[in-house]
């Protein structure tokens, strides 16, 4: 019943899938990490200029579905004339938004920001007192104690929670193949309707993806073994001597 | 009670085989975005040409239709998986889908263009579309074209799950052409506001050699699962019937100027 040739034939199409998953999955989680940080600091800020922007921002991108966003920033801009001029002109900013893996990078990139803020601002307001008591009496100025001891610290501290978003956002690109992205789900959608057979292309896209959670929840479990190390379980005292 | 429910089971089995023989009602399916031939009301009921062309048939078999909206990629799984009974959504009939489905007779035959911005120099030929990148519907004849004799040869191919969609990058700039269904690209954009600036580029197609004629097919029919013979026959002869009554005739004219059976 189950014809496996479709996917020996298209295992090719399926690398370039897979290629561009892992692509936009590591891109978009760095840059929304890297934007997420300052984004963090300025939510816990008791400055409301600083604070509230960034509670807008992520207000609207946790509380709406990705693929809402995706379409909004793929299909809607491109309706305006405006922005069609801009890429006639070839304005270097708005020809990212021409294309679909620009749009798909932007969105993602912000979606996965604004939950990452989240995450780290909870893990910023976790600090333990004692540990800014100390910095002060160290005579630590704010921007050194930011920089040495309370990022560092909520970074460790928000790494269970942000493995979970890591995941979620591994899954969340499949829907890059709505705005013409040929990524695994993509090549699957292809190989489906070329050879009328969802269950041998969905299955096989579906077994990839596995394979990636599993690598991506690896990578984690090495990281939170490097840098949470203190609070793994004690370990048997013969190991300890 | 075993005999009981033997009994009940074969009279089950039974009524079963008798409902699916008598075909009074039938569970049509399209697509709703490919206008003129099927689109979506504001109400969310379906119309177009295939719409009204299946009522009639139905009409004609004295059967009650009823209509099921069904993405286009998973529109021939879906009716294999028994989700409904016939497919009217501008299928081509061609030689790919055979192996999975069986088709009534053509209700039309509709050739291929490309459409782009108007006084555009692009032809549908390889030569000419080198480097271009053209949108697709996925899984068209369109699409099984421009993939067979095109896609390897650098023309970029994009693939969209919908024809509408295709339009709007074209006319967003996205694109520098669609390849597609010349009737639909007619009655759905060119005759609308929003393709007012686009025309078709080139000769449409039929099929200029035995090989393109092979992948475009001889028209376009209803589907049905291949078992269903009983259904592609009444299907068959109420199309006979509305053709050579006029109904046919008075449908086309709502949406087409000219003939569009082809011969």
């Amino acid at each position: 019943m189950m014809d496996w040739h479709i996917i020996v034939d298209s295992l090719p199409q399926y690398v370039d899938g897979l290629w561009l998953t892992v692509q936009l999955t590591v891109l978009s989680l760095l840059a929304g990490l890297v934007l997420a940080i300052p984004f963090a600091v300025a939510r816990i800020s008791a400055n409301p200029l600083l604070a509230k922007p960034v509670w807008v921002f992520t207000y609207f991108f946790r509380g709406t579905p990705m693929l809402i966003q995706l379409l909004l920033i793929y299909y809607g801009l491109g309706q305006f004339e405006w922005i069609q001029q801009q890429w006639q002109d070839g304005s270097r900013f708005w020809l990212v938004f021409r294309e679909p893996y620009g749009c798909a990078l932007v969105t993602f990139a912000l979606n996965t920001c604004a939950y990452t803020t989240e995450i780290l601002a909870g893990a910023l307001r976790a600090t333990p007192h004692g540990e800014i008591e100390a910095a002060q009496a160290c005579g630590m100025s704010r921007a050194t104690m930011l920089r040495r001891i309370l990022i560092p610290g909520a970074l460790r501290r928000a790494l269970p929670a942000y493995s979970n978003e890591a995941i979620f956002m591994l899954h969340g690109t499949a829907i890059a193949s709505t705005i013409t992205l040929v990524d695994l789900t993509g090549v699957a959608r292809n190989v489906y309707s070329q050879h009328f057979a969802p269950f041998e292309a969905f299955l096989f896209a579906g077994f990839i993806y596995l394979l990636l959670t599993f690598g991506l929840v690896g990578l984690f479990r090495l990281a939170e073994r490097r840098w949470l190390a203190h609070l793994q379980p004690r370990k048997a005292v013969k190991d300890a001597a | 009670m075993i005999r009981r429910i033997v009994l009940m089971a074969a009279l089950a089995a039974l009524s079963q085989s008798a409902l699916a023989k008598d075909w009074t009602k039938i569970r049509f399916a399209t697509e709703g975005a490919y206008p003129p031939f099927n689109m979506t009301a504001p109400d969310g009921s379906v119309q177009g040409f295939d719409v009204d062309i299946a009522n009639a048939l139905c009409q004609q078999m004295q059967a009650e239709c009823t209509w099921v909206k069904q993405e286009w990629d998973g529109m021939i799984p879906a009716l294999m998986g028994r989700k409904f009974d016939a497919i009217a959504a501008s299928m081509s009939i061609t030689e790919d889908r055979k192996k999975k489905v069986d088709f009534s007779d053509k209700y039309y035959a509709t050739p291929l263009g490309l459409v782009a911005p108007a006084g555009s120099a692009l032809r549908p030929e390889l030569t000419s579309l080198k480097g271009k990148r053209i949108g697709v519907q996925r899984g068209t004849v369109a699409d099984n074209f421009a993939t067979r004799f095109w896609a390897n040869d650098g023309i970029e191919l994009v693939r969209y799950a919908k024809q509408e969609e295709v339009y709007l990058d074209l006319a967003a700039g996205r694109l520098d052409a669609t390849w597609v269904d010349a009737l639909e690209a007619e009655g759905g954009f060119l005759t609308k506001p929003a393709g007012k600036d686009y025309a078709f580029a080139g000769q449409t197609i039929f099929g200029r050699n035995a090989e393109e004629k092979a992948v475009i097919g001889e028209g376009v029919g209803i589907a049905v699962r291949k078992k269903d013979t009983e259904l592609k026959a009444k299907i068959n002869k109420a199309l006979a019937e509305i053709r050579a009554n006029g109904t046919y005739d008075t449908l086309r004219k709502k949406y087409f100027a000219q003939d569009i059976y082809g011969e």
